[in-house]
C-alpha cells in the first residue's frame, strides 16, 4: 500500500503508459535510510540532471515541507539547506515546483520514474549528464550523491550507488 | 632633546593611528543566504579574534541597510553591550541586501610641549578643534568602509558608489564555496586600484595556533582571485593610502576597506 501511494504520486509514470515509441525511461529508486535517533525529521530531498557543464538540465524531484508552519520547518525556510541545490537552481525557481516538488517522505525505498519529452525530463540533447541526489535532514546531516549517464541510453542499463548518512541504496535504470 | 630621542617620539607618535587600528572590527550576520524572507541578527564589535566578541561593541549609529531595490532597510532591537552591539534586520525583498557603516574624518598628530597628541573627528570640528599652527602638526584624512551581504533567494548586482576604497564583486559575495575560486576588484573613486593589499582570516582563531590569514595583491585592474581553502566565515581588509584629501591640510588619504564573507562547504 504505502509503495502505491509513492508510485502514483509520480505523475511521470502515467505518462509513461502513454508512451511514445522512440522516448527514452530513467526510473530512480532511491532509499531514505531509517535512522535511529531520538529527534528524527524527514529530510528534504532534491533530485535533478545536471549537464557536462554542471549546469541543472532537469529538477526531477524537491521534497520539502509545504505546510507553512509544519513540523518540518516553515516551509521555504530551510530550502537553502539543500545547499547545491539551492544555489543551482531552488533560489531561481518560484516554489512549488510542478509537477516536481511534494511533501517529505518517510524512510523506505521510493521509487521515481521519467519519460523523454515528458514533464519534468523533458527533452535532453544527447550527452553525459550526472544525476544528482541531495538530502538534507533537520537535526541532521547533509549529503549529495552523484551518478553519471549517458543520454540517450544505448542499451538497457542499472546504474548503482549509495550514500553513507541521509541517503541509502540508490539505482538509476535507463532504457533507450 | 636630542635628536635621536626627537626621532623616537616622532615615530611612535606616526605610529599611533596605526596602533589604534590593531583591533578589528566586524559584523556578523546570523545568516548571509536566505530561501525565504525573514529576520536576521547581526552582530557587531571590535576585536582581534574575528567574530569573537571579546573586547569592544562596535558604534553602529553609521549603519545603512540597502535593500535589493536601493531602499533602506531600519535595524530593530538595536543595542550596545560591553563586548557587542546587536541588531535585528527583516528582510522581505528577494535579493541581496548590503549592510554597511561607512565613516570618514580627519587624523591629528601634533605635540604639545613635547607630549604627542592625537585627535580624530570630522572636518568641521578639525577646523575648530586642532590649532593649525601646533607643533610638528600631521593631518591625514581617513575613509572607510565596513560592509556584509545577505541574500534572499537569488543574489542580485551590487552597486558601487564611486566614493572611497570600494569592493565591485566579479564573484557574489554571498555565493563563495570551499574549493572554488572567486574574483573580486577593488575601486578607489570608483577606478581599479592596482597593488592593493588584501588579507583574508578566518574566523574561529581561538581554536587553531595560528592565523592562517591570506595576503593577496590587486593586479592592474584591481582584482584577486582567492581559491577558498575550507568553509566559514571570513573577514577581508583592505586598505590603500594616497593623496586625494579634501582638507588642506591633510597630505595623505588613507582608506579601509572591510566586509564578512560567509563560504559555504559544497
Amino acid at each position: 500500500m504505502r509503495n502505491w501511494i509513492h508510485v502514483a504520486s509520480v505523475p511521470a509514470l502515467v505518462g509513461a503508459f502513454g508512451g511514445q515509441a522512440l522516448a527514452a525511461d530513467l526510473a530512480v529508486k532511491l532509499e531514505i535510510p531509517r535512522l535511529n535517533v531520538a529527534e528524527y525529521h524527514r529530510p528534504y530531498v532534491a533530485v535533478w540532471l545536471e549537464n557536462a557543464d554542471q549546469n541543472v538540465a532537469a529538477n526531477l524531484a524537491v521534497w520539502y515541507d509545504l505546510k507553512a508552519k509544519g513540523t518540518e520547518g516553515a516551509g521555504t525556510k530551510w530550502l537553502k539547506d539543500l545547499r547545491q541545490w539551492w544555489r543551482k537552481s531552488g533560489r531561481d525557481a518560484q516554489m512549488p515546483l510542478d509537477g516536481v516538488s511534494g511533501a517529505t517522505r518517510p524512510a523506505g525505498e521510493h521509487q521515481l520514474n521519467f519519460s523523454e519529452g515528458k514533464a519534468p525530463l523533458g527533452k535532453l540533447a544527447p550527452g553525459q549528464y550526472t544525476l544528482v541526489l541531495e538530502a538534507a535532514r533537520e537535526v541532521g546531516g547533509r549529503e549529495l550523491v552523484r551518478v553519471p549517464l549517458t543520454w540517450p541510453p544505448k542499451s538497457a542499463q542499472t546504474l548503482k550507488a549509495a550514500g553513507e548518512h541521509e541517503l541509502g541504496a540508490i539505482s538509476v535504470d535507463l532504457k533507450p | 632633546m636630542n635628536r635621536v630621542t626627537r626621532a623616537i617620539v616622532l615615530a611612535v607618535a606616526a605610529a599611533l593611528p596605526l596602533a589604534a587600528q590593531a583591533h578589528s572590527y566586524w559584523l556578523l550576520p546570523s545568516s548571509t543566504v536566505l530561501s525565504s524572507p525573514q529576520w536576521i541578527t547581526v552582530d557587531a564589535a571590535v576585536s582581534n579574534d574575528m567574530f569573537q566578541f571579546n573586547h569592544n561593541a562596535l558604534n553602529v549609529e553609521a549603519l545603512a541597510v540597502v535593500a535589493p531595490d536601493g531602499s533602506r532597510v531600519a535595524p530593530e532591537n538595536a543595542s550596545k553591550g560591553k563586548l557587542r552591539s546587536t541588531f535585528d534586520l527583516s528582510l522581505t525583498k528577494p535579493g541581496t541586501y548590503r549592510l554597511e557603516i561607512v565613516r570618514g574624518g580627519i587624523r591629528a598628530n601634533w605635540k604639545v610641549d613635547g607630549q604627542p597628541k592625537r585627535w580624530m573627528g570630522s572636518a568641521e570640528a578639525f577646523a575648530k578643534e586642532v590649532p593649525a599652527d601646533a607643533e610638528g602638526l600631521e593631518v591625514s584624512e581617513t575613509a572607510s568602509r565596513l560592509e556584509t551581504f545577505v541574500t534572499v533567494g537569488a543574489p542580485t548586482a551590487l552597486k558601487t558608489t564611486g566614493k572611497g576604497l570600494e569592493l565591485a564583486p566579479v564573484t557574489h559575495p554571498n555565493d563563495l564555496f570551499a574549493g572554488e575560486t572567486a574574483t573580486f576588484q577593488f575601486l578607489a573613486d570608483g577606478k581599479p586600484a592596482a597593488g592593493v593589499e588584501v588579507t583574508l582570516v578566518r574566523g574561529e582563531r581561538r581554536y587553531r595556533n595560528q592565523q592562517d590569514e591570506l595576503k593577496l595583491t590587486t593586479d592592474k585592474d584591481g582584482r584577486v582571485s582567492v581559491k577558498w581553502p575550507q568553509a566559514g566565515m571570513y573577514w577581508l581588509d583592505a586598505d590603500l593610502e594616497d593623496d586625494k584629501v579634501t582638507v588642506k591640510a591633510a597630505k595623505r588619504r588613507t582608506m579601509a576597506y572591510t566586509a564578512t564573507l560567509e563560504v559555504l562547504p559544497q
